[in-house]
């Protein structure tokens, strides 16, 4: 199943990415070539094949609730893009 | 020698003599970078004052009788794993400046041994990648070839051991990310069982898939790094609780009986180098020789393993890499006036072709009326390839195979080529799927001088076995002691 160049243009936007023309064209081009090739599992016979998430058998890693000490708002801030009183600044959001 | 192309064990029984000192050993290693990474690359960060400062402080535990086996030792250490107050990139434009606050586990752990921390290592984008040319910083060449790639997506720690400007170094391996660049670097490279390595401090890329791992100049190397990185750790809840053995004490001589299982659909995979199957027919022989009983088993479902792998990993790439909106760290696009601008622009500016690809066929794959094609049915095929090995290891102890079916090819060759790219990973891809341990370590050169890597896997926490095969193998057929003679590119 190939990718339309119109998917590809509504997928990026849903993953919040802005693609030129020129762009769209190459990746709906290389990525239809990989879902082409993805649609070898089709072949594959799956009826009540369970599914898996994780390869190792691991139960529920449970913890005791308690209160730890954090790195501190200093730490939190440290890489921050842009901040002003502790807080991070984002451009407006509501208009 | 020159104490930069001494092994892990062989500084250590020096430091401990007295006859080098760690502060000698740094410097060495420090000259040698000076000399050969700007021809190889294998660098993003150096950490040239800490680390003499920390080689002082080691021959000064040597001295007070310190006897760990890493105290002193000279590392590279992958720039996807985060080390306090070192700046850590991902090769991304996005985490360009991006300097942690807090150290990953392994850091944590490797520190408390007295290990001293060289430099970080150029890697694909977020370890997508199985070139190292999707680094958005720079290319790594390959020690042995510099037209060629080092392989990836651990290009620069796999160059960095092979050049000797590193003792060992640690890498991460998603898909075959550290056996791959081991492979087509001439050196051995460790991916261990899914939860055998905290993953806390990993830069995430497919957290179903990625392990932790160590690259070395030999197995019993591989070993010493292996106990100082594995073990449970609360900070990641996939960590498996159970003690660690001494995987050092694997090193010894001894095959005689095992059985190595040889896949038959390896045979048929298209493409296969004439020199690497000659490779591998003869290290098959060298088993024999050494006692092992050889037998053919099968993985039917061989042929689903790159598409699986890239539905499962792109999903999980996508859904672990929406964190990276210019909020809270790394690069922002700070022209934009309103927020979802920023969103658009910081990401389609901070993150480079590869893993936009990623990201959208991630995306696909798991957007509304797609999700049960392909996430979906590749969730059920992983389960099935999973029953493969397990239903192999029936009748065997490890399965042997190479690692890539070609030797390193050439800087430029693959990369407009994606589905070719991922194709070259055919054989390392299954065990991140089953989440199996696999070591990677050298078995000959091709006609034009590249290394040609041997792949050992075996069943959940087998890795004493596979390093007790790799250990014996390597010391009936050394190919360690091959070294590359560093030259000039000559498609610069």
């Amino acid at each position: 199943m190939s990718i339309s160049e119109k998917d590809v243009r509504y997928v990026a936007n849903l993953a919040r990415l802005t693609l030129d023309e020129a762009s769209i064209t190459v990746f709906a081009d290389q990525i239809g070539k990989i879902l082409d090739h993805v649609d070898t599992l089709r072949q594959v016979d799956t009826t009540g094949v369970t599914s898996t998430s994780h390869a190792i058998f691991l139960n529920n890693a449970f913890r005791e609730d308690e209160i730890k000490p954090h790195s501190g708002q200093e730490n939190a801030l440290a890489n921050a893009p842009e901040k002003e009183e502790g807080r991070f600044v984002v451009p407006k959001i509501i208009g | 020698m020159k104490p930069y192309e001494l092994t892990i064990g062989a500084a250590g029984e020096l430091l401990k003599k007295k006859e080098l000192s760690s502060k000698e050993l740094v410097s060495a290693v420090f000259d040698r970078i000076n000399d050969v990474d700007e021809h190889v690359g294998a660098y993003i960060t150096l950490c040239r004052e800490s680390a003499l400062a920390r080689a002082e402080e080691a021959d000064k535990k040597i001295a007070a009788g310190d006897s760990s086996p890493l105290v002193g030792i000279p590392l590279a250490i992958k720039d996807n794993i985060c080390t306090r107050g070192i700046r850590t990139t991902c090769g991304s434009k996005i985490l360009m400046d991006f300097v942690p606050t807090y150290n990953a586990k392994i850091m944590e752990k490797l520190d408390a041994t007295g290990m001293v921390t060289i430099g970080k290592t150029n890697l694909d984008e977020f370890a997508m990648g199985s070139s190292t040319e999707n680094s958005a910083i720079k290319p790594t060449c390959n020690p042995w070839h510099l037209d060629y790639t080092p392989g990836g997506s651990s290009g620069g720690s796999a160059a960095a051991v092979a050049a000797d400007m590193c003792l060992g170094a640690i890498g991460s391996d998603t898909g075959g990310s550290i056996r791959q660049p081991a492979s087509h670097c001439g050196v051995v490279g460790m991916k261990p069982t899914y939860g055998c390595v905290s993953r806390y401090g990993l830069v995430a890329f497919a957290s179903s898939l990625d392990q932790i791992g160590p690259l070395a100049k030999n197995v019993g190397d591989a070993a010493i790094l292996m106990n100082a990185i594995s073990g449970h750790d609360p900070l990641d809840s996939t960590s498996v609780p159970r003690e660690t053995p001494d995987y050092t004490a694997s090193c010894t001589d001894g095959i005689e009986g095992l059985t190595i299982g040889i896949p038959k659909e390896y045979h048929s995979s298209q493409g296969m180098d004439p020199d690497v199957a000659a490779a591998i027919k003869s290290a098959v022989k060298t088993m024999e020789d050494l006692g092992a009983r050889v037998v053919e088993v099968s993985l039917p479902h061989s042929e689903y393993v790159v598409a699986v792998y890239y539905v499962i990993a792109t999903s999980e790439a996508s859904s672990n890499l929406a964190r990276y909106d210019g909020v809270k760290y790394g690069f922002r696009d700070k022209a934009a006036e309103e927020l979802m601008d920023m969103y658009q622009n910081t990401r389609s500016q901070g993150f480079g072709a590869e893993v936009q690809r990623r990201i959208i066929l991630g995306t696909y794959a798991l957007s509304a009326g797609y999700y049960d094609a392909y996430y979906g049915k590749a969730s059920q095929v992983r389960t099935l390839i999973g029953e493969d090995f397990k239903t192999a290891f029936e009748s065997c102890d490890v399965l042997l195979s190479p690692v890539a079916p070609t030797p390193a090819f050439k800087i430029g060759e693959k990369i407009n080529d994606p589905l070719t790219m991922y194709l070259s990973d055919i054989f390392t891809l299954s065990a991140n799927l089953a989440g199996i341990p696999g070591i990677s370590l050298p078995c000959g050169l091709s006609s034009k001088g590249l290394p040609i890597g041997l792949q050992l896997l075996g069943n959940h926490f087998s890795e004493e076995t596979l390093i007790k095969v790799a250990y014996n193998f390597e010391k009936h057929a050394d190919f360690s002691k091959e070294k590359p003679k560093i030259g000039k590119r000559s498609t610069p």
